[in-house]
């Protein structure tokens, strides 16, 4: 017997599965538990509707211009603010890497993301409000003459958004920028090419997979809007996202298969986005992957 | 050797950041004002100042339980996930095994799904297993995130461990828990205070999960926030404020802690890294 055993055990620990991977165990079984059972017993959940056959769920989604539409209000918000901010942050990467005092700006930019999503929405509403500082400001400066109105409607949460997003994406991005080798750019300066050629010929093509990743989780996290859609935003009109309409079928309505449902709506649309952009990736971008550090 | 169109062009990005930094500050610099004011009616700055916001709000919304709850769900979290994700994270540093790659990408998707997303069905398993509505609930859905992700922050601390120090503590005969407890725990106490802290800043913060799977008594403060504005109207905007203040400074001592140990940029770009 022992004869039989001690080869196999070499074999297993040659593979590298002795004790110290079994160390593993724990996390990988909570997050098998934890996420991907939840998420399988939810698109099970999502087929045994309450009544109807085992689309019925769907079909009731997709026949109700009130529920499908908010796919369309969401990405409405999500994608113009995802490419904005992808757009603000390469150029601002781009002058900040050379920054002296980064840790300064990178810190203060952080805190939007630490405080989330609620504070931001908070905070907005005063400030945004008709009588907030942004509002005097642009009156005092005679930009406008009237108060705008920039809370209850799309733009408060498309600014809260760019407020948590853009700090996000540009944090991405500038580790990104900053892993680029200097030698690279300072040889093509050397060869006489000027900033925006530099640019446009070495950095760019270096981080442009890197973007496409960054661009997915930004995607992903602004299509999953929540709070501040329903502080900032007008949560019964324009901005009735998805992740808004799951909450109330879960908690309004006690609906827990027809919330599974539209969850599960949720995450075909977050990675078919996300397949789309990693596809087009692939088309385009034929090499080495990676502009980062890692 | 600038011309002056690169000149413009950096003067307009620089403009863009100050305009961006200004209007982060001044939001923040809302929040702050108007919670120790008085009447914030038409004017640049309140009537006069008061503290009494912060009396009323520590009352109304029963701030002392709320804190409680906050920093008890918080302190299991960031303990629970540094007792399982340590010793996974010394696994995936140190062995090379065939599953390795599907392992990475099992702790990187709760890291990359949207917790809204993957938290209605979490909540509705747990709600059918009684433990939604209760602290443990809290606890468990929060764990969800926190476990891979102090197991992704921990690895390249631990690469970077020389692995002889490992093989001499093996040769004098110390088992893994002692490795453990002797050698590496020391060796990675900044990595383990940046995974914590970073833990920390996260349940503290994490609206939707907690959101999803919380009763009555087990709101963090985050939720109670979103409560108190969400019914607007029947309470003072200040005392709301107050308690977002109280919110803010709840977050940001952890993250002045960390950021002691971790760079900004590494907040949110280790998950990038991994994933590239």
């Amino acid at each position: 017997m022992s004869a039989d055993r001690r080869p196999r055990r070499r074999t297993l620990a040659d593979r590298g599965i002795d004790g110290v991977t079994l160390l593993l165990l724990p996390a990988a079984l909570f997050v098998v538990l934890l996420f991907v059972y939840p998420f399988v017993y939810g698109l099970l959940l999502s087929f045994a509707p309450k009544e109807g056959g085992w689309l019925g769920n769907y079909s009731k989604f997709f026949s109700d211009p009130y529920m499908y539409g908010t796919i369309w209000l969401t990405l409405r918000l999500a994608l113009p603010v995802t490419l904005l901010n992808i757009a603000l942050s390469v150029p601002v990467a781009m002058q900040v890497r050379h920054m002296k005092r980064q840790r300064l700006l990178t810190t203060i930019l952080v805190l939007p993301i630490t405080l989330g999503t609620v504070l931001v929405a908070e905070g907005l509403l005063n400030y945004l409000g008709p009588q907030g500082w942004l509002n005097r400001t642009l009156i005092l400066i005679g930009l406008i003459d009237h108060p705008i109105r920039l809370v209850h409607n799309y733009w408060g949460v498309f600014i809260s958004l760019v407020i948590t997003g853009f700090p996000f994406t540009f944090l991405l991005t500038l580790s990104m920028i900053s892993g680029i080798d200097p030698a690279l750019e300072q040889a093509a300066a050397t060869l006489g090419a000027r900033a925006r050629s530099r640019f446009r010929h070495i950095v760019l093509p270096l981080i442009v997979p890197g973007l496409a990743v960054t661009f997915c989780l930004a995607f992903v996290d602004a299509f999953s809007v929540f709070p501040s859609a329903v502080m900032l935003g007008a949560p019964a009109g324009e901005t009735r996202v998805i992740s808004f309409a799951a909450a109330q079928a879960a908690f309004e309505q006690y609906d827990y298969s027809y919330a599974s449902a539209i969850a599960m709506i949720m995450a075909v649309v977050q990675f078919g986005f996300v397949g789309l952009v990693l596809t087009a990736r692939g088309l385009f971008y034929k090499g080495p992957v990676g502009g980062g550090k890692g | 050797m600038e011309s002056a169109l690169e000149r413009l062009w950096r003067t307009l990005v620089w403009a863009f950041v100050i305009f961006f930094v200004v209007n982060v500050l001044a939001m923040i610099a809302t929040v702050v004002i108007n919670s120790f004011g008085t009447r914030w009616l038409s004017s640049w700055l309140p009537a006069a100042f008061t503290l009494r916001w912060y009396a009323s709000a520590w009352k109304e919304f029963q701030l002392g339980d709320v804190l409680l709850v906050t920093f008890q769900i918080a302190g299991a979290v960031v303990l629970l996930s540094a007792l399982i994700g340590v010793p996974a994270a010394y696994a995936l540093a140190r062995r090379d095994f065939p599953a390795k790659p599907l392992v990475i990408v099992l702790f990187l998707l709760p890291l990359l799904v949207p917790p809204i997303t993957f938290g209605i069905p979490l909540a509705t398993v747990l709600y059918k297993v009684g433990l939604a509505g209760t602290m443990w609930g809290v606890i468990v859905a929060n764990l969800v995130p926190t476990v891979p992700f102090t197991v992704i922050l921990m690895i390249p601390f631990i690469e970077q461990i020389d692995p002889k120090v490992e093989a001499a503590a093996r040769v004098f005969g110390a088992g893994t828990g002692r490795l453990f407890i002797h050698v590496l725990v020391p060796l990675l106490v900044p990595g383990i205070l940046a995974a914590t802290l970073l833990a920390m800043v996260r349940t503290v913060s994490m609206f939707e999960l907690t959101f999803l799977t919380a009763g009555p008594s087990s709101q963090t403060l985050v939720v109670a926030l979103y409560y108190s504005v969400f019914a607007a109207g029947v309470r003072a905007g200040q005392s709301i404020d107050a308690m977002a203040v109280i919110y803010m400074l709840s977050t940001l001592i952890w993250l002045i802690v960390a950021l002691r140990f971790v760079n900004p940029t590494q907040i949110v770009a280790r998950v990038k890294k991994s994933a590239a």
